[in-house]
């Protein structure tokens, strides 16, 4: 069975070296055709023997994928060069194709034409690679149709027009995907077809006079790239676009250890957002002049662009902002290095929400338009697409793909994917802003809900005589949460003990009871890593069956349950810690607001309340003693809306009130998660999964020093401690003053991440913001996927079950705490956007005059943050379309900006009057603008 | 890194239970009693073997059993990239250990006192498990010097990878991080002679991971046995028997 065949291969590594691998050649790889008599047809995926089987090239791949996932395309043989290929191209075009690949309702078959015996090919002397991936994937079409033979037709997609040649020359039927899917006679697929970049089309492009003149500097050569990069001529590094501004980014390069400024479009060549570039640094007499010719470049060509950005929440005026970019630019960082893009390493092309720009109908509507698609998201330029059904799209909401962008072009052409549905809908722009953050908000699988165990579900006898589950049914637990919270993962008890001490206990819902590890639900809820919520939805990362009935620790019933158990001191120290596995009964969910009016109303001494003061008395003690050990209360503008059960708009906007009651069950959360942290990483210190929060920089606190200096504070920043007591010291004549500084000091921090132990040294595992040696995740199973991996940690270091396999592949438990971070992180960005959607909704109707203060001031106008909406934006001094930008000043020293006259000044964290109000400049596309008054 | 495909073919095209290519040779060494090339596909293993013969050093000779002595080298061409230091690094010293050990255990020493058998393994084209090749060709260089042995000692590695327990890794996958469990049996009395792992497993899956490679450490016996057979054959024909 086996035949060895080894070849040579020469790989570059800075070095030349050659390896040699074995390769074996194999005859038990199958057709997939389950009609097909010679093959083992276990897994065949193509049914029908009178259908016509599609063989793609590696090209058709990478630039159709969004075609292929259409399920009008079908039976598809994939080779195995092609999977390879494409990976080495682009690994999420890659990953898409493996979705479909095992997607068992599509017939995508994978063919390891590369160990076939009879469809292998060795390549020939002075053969190029990519020949010999086309002359194999000739040669596996040719065995496949001799294969197959009878009624079926077996079709080679290509869009190389040689391969297609020479596969005709073969015998081969071949054809370009162009004529494949118009054979295929459904026009709305033609919109999805990425178009082609031959000549001819070029030719049709030439008409239009614009087309050509070249705009963009040609790319340089990949060689010159790496060579440069070397040498030190060119930096690479990742281009992040500004958000308020999509004509300015930055590449953060290691190689200079600062950010390079890259000014307007010309400079970026055709960069987007997150694409890995090669700058080049401008001589530094150039650094501010280069930057005004470029914009004053680009005016008269873009100027509707930066009208038409929808949602700008930094619309900056054009033509105003320019004398002054450059002085606000001098001011800042003078020896902030700019530079100019000179050639892409890695694309970071994906799809893009989005809307066509308005635009006439042309004449002869059956016919091709040509519209520009305008991004939602600011920081990517109009994409131009061809399409069929221009007048469907016009106020629609649809998703887009960037195919090329030649130096020809100011624009990048894209092809049309889908459409979401009318723009300015709630349900279509939530849906917008879950596509953007990529959350899966689909409905679970029936494999998945088959997972799920029957209901009405109840604590069985079984569970009860269970041994590693303790009854703790006669314990007065209760829960304490958000109203009308129906996920209730966490519920307390605190009993006195004889000796005076607390017996204090943490039940989290037993999520790992229910979800065991290699279901097909356990696969689901590590993809979606998290539970999303919006304003008025909640995307689960469970079943709706496990978050709000079998697992939610509801009162009276009968629920399993983790607990974390303490005996603590009345001065809160732990006397001792256990974990086990229980059943327990939840005599009472209480809101926080509940809590709160028990603990203040003094005539109540019902034994809850008792509990309650009891534990709000420890809670206090253990924050006191955290505070001292250095930990940070941060502060952060959370909004609660009130929404219309029935329409789902907003009724009421306002801050989320922290009580003493949140912060008391979040002090016993905080106490389990160390304890649980603790526990874990003693007996798996190379594979539990921890949370960090990394000590943030000199250079993340320096806006915060910046601003604080500015008025006159003094900020210690050396160690958290000290950081804490000089925000604790930062006492302003107004009582917003504090909240104010922690809000800013809130936002130079990073983000905690989750990390597996393994990756890092102990020193590494510091909680920064906690000021704990040692963090996880543990309470929240319910809604994080992270606390269901720390419940089975845990589990499996009390004995109670072995450890899935999955903890013993290090790479791979790295790669799910990846995930994690970035779902948490998607997660929480989404439901910022759903606040900043319900915001507009909500202040359409309602304009409003409130109090904001300056958090940041800028060339033209200020940035305001309002309290009480928790919104942040610009406020312009000067009005769009007025030259009048030399009427301002800006003092960058004491963060002010003043007229030149010296009549009026604004400085930083001032309060000011403002005016809100939702503004529509464009039809289906409004916006919040805010004006002082 | 992606080391078996969901189709279920490993990089180099094999599934996960099966060896790579086996090929083994006797005398190639004319000088030496007994010699064998053993090649688990690309890796390429020499063994010499010297003796029974009398002891060099009067000082380390045992009066019950024979002295076995080995030595293991890489040679400098063997991996192609880099130089390795010619002799005496910790790596050569441990396996040159693990080889004579494995080799003590089944020879008959007690037969030929005052005496020594020198064991030298090379190898010429390291592809990993050069360990496992080293002791099968051993035993091939010992069999053909017709020393006295109580089995035919085999030896071959197993891996877990992408959660796949896979049998006789090759380089790429060897140096992938994962644990490697190398053994090596008397397949006719079916005893374990040895067993190295140098990383974590948990206990149902190291018993599965070492069961794969107590399989292949049958299947490389039942091929040497072959070879010896072949071997012994050709003897006779050219001795007109």
């Amino acid at each position: 069975m086996l035949q060895n065949k080894s070849f040579v291969r020469k790989t570059k590594q800075g070095k030349v070296i050659k390896v040699v691998r074995e390769h074996y050649l194999r005859d038990d790889i199958y057709c997939g055709a389950s009609f097909c008599q010679n093959c083992d047809t276990k897994s065949a995926r193509f049914s029908s023997p009178d259908s016509t089987i599609l063989v793609v090239d590696t090209n058709v791949v990478l630039n159709q994928i969004d075609l292929l996932e259409n399920p009008a395309i079908d039976d598809v043989v994939v080779l195995s060069v092609v999977l390879e290929e494409v990976k080495n191209k682009n690994l999420a075009v890659y990953n898409r194709l493996r979705a479909l690949c095992s997607n068992t309702l599509r017939r995508f078959f994978v063919f390891s034409n590369e160990h076939h015996k009879d469809t292998y090919v060795k390549g020939m002397v002075g053969e190029s690679p990519n020949d010999r991936n086309d002359r194999a994937i000739r040669v596996a079409a040719q065995w496949y149709k001799n294969h197959l033979g009878g009624p079926t037709r077996v079709l080679m997609i290509t869009n190389d027009r040689e391969n297609k040649r020479k596969a005709t020359e073969e015998g081969i039927s071949a054809d370009t995907i162009e004529s494949y899917v118009k054979s295929l006679n459904q026009p709305a697929l033609l919109d999805l077809l990425v178009q082609p970049h031959f000549s001819e089309d070029m030719e049709i492009e030439d008409l239009r006079p614009s087309k050509k003149k070249v705009i963009y500097t040609e790319h340089k050569p990949m060689s010159e790239i790496t060579s440069g990069i070397r040498c030190g001529i060119y930096h690479q590094g990742k281009l992040r676009v500004n958000r308020y501004n999509p004509f300015e980014a930055y590449v953060g390069s290691e190689s200079i250890g600062d950010e390079i400024i890259i000014f307007g479009r010309g400079n970026m060549n055709r960069a987007f957002d997150g694409d890995v570039v090669a700058v080049e640094l401008l001589p530094q007499d150039q650094w501010h002049t280069e930057k005004s010719l470029s914009i004053a470049e680009e005016d008269d060509e873009e100027d509707d662009s930066i009208h038409l950005a929808p949602n700008s929440a930094d619309d900056a005026p054009r033509i105003t902002n320019l004398p002054q970019g450059s002085s606000i630019n001098s001011n800042i960082a003078p020896s902030r290095p700019s530079g100019r893009v000179v050639g892409i390493i890695k694309r970071n092309w994906h799809a893009y929400c989005g809307s066509l720009e308005p635009m006439a109908m042309p004449a002869g509507n059956a016919g091709i338009a040509h519209a520009l698609f305008v991004s939602k998201d600011r920081r990517f330029p109009k994409i131009r697409i061809q399409t069929r059904q221009l007048g469907n799209l016009l106020d629609k909401r649809i998703i887009v793909s960037v195919d090329t962008w030649d130096c020809q072009s100011k624009y990048p052409s894209g092809h049309y994917v889908r459409t979401i549905g009318d723009i300015g809908d709630r349900e279509t722009e939530t849906e917008v802003v879950l596509i953007e953050n990529d959350i899966d908000a689909r409905p679970f699988s029936a494999q998945v809900l088959s997972c799920l165990p029957p209901l009405p579900w109840s604590v069985s006898p079984e569970d009860l005589s269970n041994p590693i589950r303790q009854d703790l049914r006669h314990l007065r637990i209760f829960s304490v949460d958000p109203p009308g919270c129906k996920d209730i993962d966490d519920a307390l008890n605190c009993t006195l003990l004889p000796n005076g001490n607390f017996e204090v206990g943490v039940h989290i819902a037993d999520v790992t009871n229910f979800v065991h590890p290699g279901t097909p639900l356990d696969s689901e809820a590590t993809q979606r890593g998290t539970s999303t919520y919006l304003v008025e939805r909640r995307i689960d990362m469970l079943p709706k069956p496990l978050t709000e009935d079998i697992c939610s620790l509801r009162a009276d019933v009968e629920r399993l349950a983790f607990s974390v158990i303490w005996e603590m001191t009345p001065e809160a120290h732990v006397i001792s810690t256990r974990y086990t596995k229980s059943v327990i009964k939840s005599c009472a969910a209480l809101s926080y607001v509940e809590a709160q009016a028990r603990m203040d109303d003094s005539r109540l001494m019902d034994p809850v309340t008792i509990d309650l003061r009891n534990m709000n008395t420890l809670a206090k003690i253990m924050r006191q003693r955290r505070i001292e050990r250095g930990a940070i209360t941060l502060a952060s503008a959370e909004v609660k809306f009130q929404v219309d059960t029935e329409t789902h708009d907003p009724l009421d906007i306002g801050m989320y009130q922290i009580r003493e009651a949140n912060q008391m069950v979040e002090e016993f959360m905080l106490a389990a998660n160390v304890s649980v942290a603790e526990q874990i990483l003693k007996s798996f210190p190379q594979c539990s999964l921890l949370r960090r929060h990394p000590s943030p920089t000199k250079e993340m606190l320096e806006p915060l020093l910046r601003t604080a200096a500015s008025v006159g504070l003094d900020l210690d920043v050396s160690s958290s401690k000290s950081l804490a007591d000089s925000l604790d010291q930062a006492v302003g004549d107004d009582p917003y003053f504090n909240k104010l500084i922690r809000i800013l000091a809130t936002r130079c921090m990073t983000q905690a991440v989750y990390f597996c132990s393994g990756d890092l040294s102990p020193p590494e595992f510091h909680h920064y913001g906690l000021a704990a040696p040692l963090y996880t995740h543990f309470t929240s199973p319910i809604r994080r996927y992270a606390d269901v991996i720390v419940h089975r940690l845990l589990a499996a270091s009390l004995g109670i079950y072995k450890l899935p396999t999955i903890f013993q592949d290090r790479p791979q438990l790295t790669s799910i705490a990846d995930n994690l971070n970035y779902r948490h992180r998607n997660a929480q960005m989404a439901s910022r956007s759903s606040i900043e959607l319900h915001t507009i909704i909500f202040f359409r109707k309602r304009p409003t005059d409130t109090e904001a203060r300056i958090v940041k001031i800028r060339a033209n106008g200020f940035i305001v943050f309002v309290p009480k909406y928790g919104i942040e934006g610009p406020v312009y001094l000067t009005m769009r379309g007025e030259k009048g930008g030399g009427e301002w000043v800006v003092d960058e020293q004491q963060q002010k900006i003043k007229k030149t006259d010296g009549s009026i000044a604004y400085g930083v964290l001032q309060s000011v009057k403002i005016h809100m109000e939702v503004v529509e400049p464009q039809p289906n596309r409004p916006k919040l603008q805010l004006s002082l008054i | 890194m992606e080391y078996v495909s969901p189709e279920g073919l490993r990089l180099d095209g094999r599934r996960p239970l099966e060896m790579r290519q086996l090929r083994a040779e006797l005398g190639a060494v004319s000088r030496a009693d007994g010699s064998a090339v053993f090649e688990m596909g690309n890796t390429k293993v020499i063994a010499a073997v010297y003796g029974p013969r009398e002891v060099q050093q009067r000082s380390q000779q045992l009066n019950d059993k024979a002295l076995i002595r080995c030595e293991y080298t890489m040679a400098n061409f063997s991996t192609g990239d880099r130089m390795r230091k010619p002799k005496g690094d910790r790596r050569s010293t441990e396996i040159s250990l693990v080889i004579r050990q494995t080799m003590e255990a089944c020879i008959l020493t007690h037969l030929m006192p005052r005496s020594q058998i020198d064991i030298f393994v090379q190898v010429l084209q390291a592809d990993g498990g050069t360990r496992s090749a080293c002791i099968n060709a051993a035993t091939l260089a010992l069999a053909d010097a017709g020393i006295p042995m109580r089995d035919l000692v085999t030896s071959c590695s197993a891996g877990y990878l992408n959660s796949t327990a896979l049998l006789d890794l090759n380089y790429v996958e060897d140096s992938a991080g994962g644990p490697d469990v190398t053994v090596g049996i008397l397949p006719k009395l079916d005893k374990v002679t040895l067993l190295q792992m140098d990383a974590k497993l948990p206990m149902d899956i190291f018993e599965n991971v070492m069961q794969l490679a107590t399989e292949g450490c049958k299947a490389v016996a039942n091929y040497i046995r072959e070879v010896l057979i072949e071997n012994t054959k050709q003897l006779e024909n050219r001795r007109g028997v």
